[in-house]
């Protein structure tokens, strides 16, 4: 009998260790996420009650604490999505840096490239009939033969003249 | 007493300029020269007096007047008495003031040219000048009024100019300080020169309004205002640079635009007033976009105003508007007033502006200048929308977003792309004529040295497209540039004998606009180079270090000598860290890191460490995520390559813009 | 002026087409009205002494009795007198009000006629906590998700921030800035009470 409880004890012990020390050593496997990595992602990010200020760069305390607290996600294994997503849900879509492309939220960006297409459209419009009215003068009235040669210097042998 | 009498000065200032304003209107319509004379007075003699009214608030602010509220919140004992004068403009009162007597300088200068051949232009631009100076004049009478003093009331402390009832006066024994992120030289022409630049372009919005008045709609108007546009470009475009300078040697993150929408508002009339530059040459040389021109003037004119108002109303948010101010609906009447007023005359002079149209080929220079103007276009539509948006964005759906850099780089990068393009092209281009044959001879030889450039930097080890593409496109521009140097000075060799050098200097000296304007866009490539540099290959690492380790990024390592802290003068507390920069194995000096904490504000500042080459920038800042000591200190090191590029470039463009605005003897006359 | 005026072209005069000219008033009135109207909220914030507080549902911090938070509606509560007080752990000055704010609490617990809601502010949940703990704070907490909640108050919300709204629903104090004592509170508070 007291063998049995001798012999217990270590048995006992030898369980103990065996459902530690795995729980140590998956500790121990996640070390602290560096700044950088903590900036890679606060840089995609704005402090939510500053002026314009990106996340790595804001001086303030709560922002100190918006680092730290990215820095307890990346610990957890979060990815940067995640984190990014957390943020958006707990301090509103201005935490981006540009707005998430949903709703009214496209309009910010289709509409410079339709602006841009419009003006585009209007200076062709526009060279179309200054290109037809040309054609229109010149058939008119003989059209005129382009200088031949060294144009280049003709031209500016001209200029210099008339500036002389 | 001193302060009343500043105040007394401004208001006569201002009451003049109303009656400069009335009598100008009343000398156009009745055609009394009389009136319009006196008008032309009453505006020379604004500026004596807001000069008088801006050196008086120079004097108490130097002299610490603290019961002036502005005095108390700008300058402090601990400031130097540089600083205690700039401080003019460090805060919006004062630097109301301050554009007030830059308004009336150059409108005073305007009014001093002959005007014989131009008569009828006088009274609606002393109208137009009149009408912007009398405008912020009111504002700085009504609203933002640096002499007004502090007085103690029964409900707390109050400033205004004039005692409230029952009140105290009260005398403040120091003062607030300026923020000390404005304490920098930077800071302290950067103001002055935004101004100027802002300033300057009221006087060709006064012209073309004239012009569009008095239906003189021939380009008399550039012509007379074709320097003062240079001019204000240069002002407006160095005051951009200076800014940027500024937040890389201060704001310590190590970058330089952060495409603030205060940092936009100051672009936006830069853009429009870039294509003006471009477009008017084309009205100049063959008569064509007279209503662009017009539209283009006033959109800059209408852009400094807006540009202003976002700065100053409290409207939008940014890490550099002023405090929310009540200025803000007199600003806003006052855009009104000008949008409407100016484009109601657009629309009703259209037809006077219609001209001989010429347009021979897509590949002459007026059209590749048409093309600039729709990429300068293009980044506008950008940056405004990226400006308004967050505000509609906010009253539809009350949820705050943020547009901010990705949004900006991707939309412009394209089309700052296609503009160096353009610049490499189109002094290839002939006004006129020009076909496919033509252009493609002019230009294929650059285009080839510029591809082998590509591909010497290709084997150089560098894959980045986007840095390809760039890098290629400056090549471009530059190679056409010097092309067009080379070939001029050759033409006037040959023709006259002279040697290279003195053809050279001969030909820049007679066709001024046209090499200057080269030299500026040398200057644009050499700032592209560092904007690439930048964008594509910027690096950074951060870590907390004990003395003695370092940190090691680009092939560079940053070593934690020291670090101390004291006390110094301008009242401030300094943490200095001494580190030093080693390449591989060979020492390269020490930096000095510093962060600075000013006790009279509680504010901090991160002053970086800086070691700058032509090739890149080592920046290395002290950060406080960690206290600071010897047993470990926190440290950020960007490695920034070819940063160096942009102040290089801006200083080509200064020299340009003086090359091209420099005054030709023959043209004294006119 | 310009070199070849005899070959040039004049294109026949027209003026502006009607469509451009309606396209660039409506712009150009638009652009102005957006303008008007961030300037006026600017000013003033979103909600004025008097208005209507638009409804808004406030779910606090976990704790032992609710797993998931308890809900608090604003519409839920009328009849009542509100008190909403937005704090932020990082905020100094709030904590220079805290006690005046929890002893003005319990004044009004008992009787069931007040409730007091604190809504945190842009925070981080652990620092939030050690808040609440340190001021021994009793009365519900929870964190502004969004900051949808501070958005129906205040554009440009600091902290700290109170606004008391009476029975009806309707806004009657705003306090930006903190409480100098539970006293200044109560004397707010008391005549909101008094009214039925």
């Amino acid at each position: 009998m007291r063998t049995k409880t001798f012999l217990l004890i270590p048995f006992f012990f030898l369980l103990l260790g065996i459902f530690l020390v795995p729980t140590v050593t998956v500790v121990a496997q996640q070390p602290t996420p560096s700044d950088d990595e903590v900036n890679a992602i606060a840089r995609q990010l704005y402090c939510p009650v500053c002026e314009n200020t990106p996340l790595d760069v804001c001086p303030t305390q709560a922002c100190a604490q918006w680092r730290d607290l990215i820095r307890q996600m990346l610990a957890e294994g979060k990815s940067a999505d995640e984190i990014k997503q957390y943020f958006v849900e707990n301090y509103g879509a201005r935490v981006l840096s540009e707005p998430p492309r949903t709703g009214l939220n496209w309009l910010v960006y289709i509409l410079p490239p339709v602006a841009f297409l419009a003006g585009a459209y209007i200076l062709y419009r526009a060279f179309r009939s200054w290109r037809a009215l040309d054609k229109q003068a010149s058939t008119q009235e003989g059209s005129e033969v382009p200088p031949a040669g060294d144009e280049y210097v003709a031209r500016l042998e001209e200029e210099l003249r008339k500036r002389k | 007493m001193i302060a009343d009498f500043g105040f007394g000065v401004i208001v006569v200032a201002f009451l003049l300029a109303l009656f400069s304003v009335g009598a100008a209107v009343y000398g156009a319509l009745a055609k009394s020269y009389r009136w319009a004379e006196s008008a032309r007075r009453a505006m020379l003699l604004t500026f004596p007096l807001v000069a008088i009214a801006s050196f008086t608030l120079i004097y108490l602010l130097a002299t610490g007047h603290y019961e002036l509220e502005y005095v108390y919140s700008v300058t402090s004992d601990s400031m130097p008495l540089y600083l205690k004068i700039t401080a003019l403009w460090g805060g919006q009162a004062g630097s109301l003031l301050f554009w007030s007597w830059l308004m009336s300088a150059f409108a005073s200068a305007v009014t001093l040219r002959r005007w014989e051949r131009d008569r009828e232009f006088l009274p609606w631009v002393i109208v137009v000048s009149s009408v912007t100076l009398a405008f912020f004049l009111a504002l700085t009478i009504f609203f933002e009024n640096p002499f007004a003093r502090w007085w103690q009331t029964a409900s707390g402390e109050v400033a205004a100019m004039f005692r409230p009832t029952g009140a105290i006066p009260l005398s403040p024994s120091g003062g607030q300080g300026l923020n000390p992120l404005l304490r920098h030289p930077g800071m302290i022409i950067h103001p002055p020169m935004l101004y100027l630049g802002f300033v300057s372009f009221v006087i060709p919005y006064a012209f073309a309004m004239a012009a569009l008045i008095t239906g003189r709609t021939d380009d008399r108007w550039i012509r007379i205002t074709r320097r003062w546009t240079l001019v204000a470009w240069l002002f407006l475009s160095l005051g951009l640079v200076l800014g940027a300078r500024w937040a890389y040697d201060v704001l310590g993150w190590g970058g330089y635009w952060g495409w603030d929408p205060v940092e936009i508002a100051a672009f936006m009339p830069w853009l429009t007033g870039t294509a003006f530059l471009h477009s008017v040459m084309i009205q100049e040389k063959r008569g064509m976009l007279k209503q662009w021109n017009m539209l283009l003037i006033i959109l800059t004119y209408d852009l400094v105003i807006f540009g202003t108002f976002l700065t100053r109303s409290g409207v939008l948010s940014s890490v550099h508007a002023f405090a929310k101010s009540a200025i803000g609906p007199l600003f806003f009447a006052f855009i009104g007033l000008t949008l409407v007023s100016s484009v109601s005359l657009l629309v009703y002079r259209w037809n006077d502006l219609k001209a001989e149209i010429e347009m021979k080929s897509m590949l002459s220079r007026e059209a590749l200048f048409l093309l600039n103007n729709l990429f300068f276009m293009g980044v506008l539509i950008v940056c405004f929308w990226g400006v308004i948006f967050p505000l509609i964005s906010e009253l539809v759906t009350n949820q705050k977003v943020t547009v901010g850099p990705p949004f900006y780089e991707r939309a412009t990068a394209p089309l700052f792309g296609a503009l160096m393009l353009l610049m490499g092209i189109a002094p290839l281009s002939a006004w006129g004529h020009s076909t496919f044959k033509t252009l493609g001879r002019a230009v294929w030889k650059p285009a080839l040295v510029a591809a082998l450039a590509v591909v010497a930097i290709f084997a150089a080890g560098i894959h980045n497209a986007v840095a390809l593409i760039g890098f290629g496109l400056v090549a471009l521009v530059i190679f056409v540039t010097l092309y067009e140097f080379w070939r001029g000075a050759m033409a006037r060799h040959r023709r006259t004998g002279e040697n290279f050098v003195t053809a050279l200097w001969r030909l820049a000296g007679r066709n001024r606009r046209r090499y200057g304007g080269y030299l500026i866009h040398i200057s644009m490539v050499l700032m592209a180079i560092g904007i690439l540099g930048m964008q594509v290959f910027q690096t950074e690492t951060q870590g907390t270090i004990p003395q003695g380790g370092s940190l090691a990024l680009a092939g560079y390592t940053v070593t934690f000598d020291s670090v101390a802290q004291f006390d110094t003068t301008g009242g401030r507390n300094v943490t200095r860290a001494v580190v030093s920069v080693y390449k591989g194995d060979q020492y390269l000096g020490d930096l000095y890191p510093r962060r600075d904490y000013y006790y009279e504000s509680g504010q901090p500042m991160t002053i970086p460490g800086v070691r700058s080459t032509l090739a890149d920038d080592l920046y290395v800042i002290l950060v406080d995520w960690q206290p600071i000591s010897a047993v470990g200190a926190t440290f950020k090191v960007y490695h920034n390559p070819l940063v160096n590029w942009l102040w290089i470039g801006s200083l080509v463009f200064i020299f340009g813009t003086l090359v091209a605005a420099w005054p030709e003897k023959e043209e004294v006359k006119s | 002026m310009s070199e070849n005026v005899n070959n040039a072209t004049i294109p026949p005069k027209r003026s502006v087409p009607l469509w451009v000219q309606i396209l660039v008033w409506v712009g150009l009135l638009g652009l102005l009205a957006v303008l008007a109207l961030a300037l006026k909220r600017s000013q003033q914030g979103v909600v004025k002494v008097g208005d209507t507080v638009k409804d808004f549902t406030l779910t606090t911090f976990s704790d032992d009795q609710h797993p998931g938070g308890q809900q608090f509606r604003l519409s839920d509560l009328s009849g009542k007198v509100v008190l909403i007080n937005f704090w932020a752990s990082w905020c100094k000055p709030c904590e220079q009000e805290a006690p005046d704010l929890e002893a003005a609490w319990r004044s009004y617990q008992a009787g069931g006629e007040v409730v007091f809601l604190g809504v945190d502010y842009v925070d981080t949940e652990p620092e939030a906590r050690s808040y609440i703990a340190k001021f021994d704070i009793t009365y519900p907490n929870g964190p502004d998700l969004g900051t949808r909640i501070s958005q129906a108050f205040n554009r440009q919300m600091g902290v700290p921030e109170t606004y008391i709204i009476d029975r009806q629903g309707k806004l009657r104090y705003i306090q930006i800035g903190p409480f100098q004592s539970a006293a200044e509170i109560q004397a707010i508070i008391d005549p909101l009470l008094a009214e039925k």
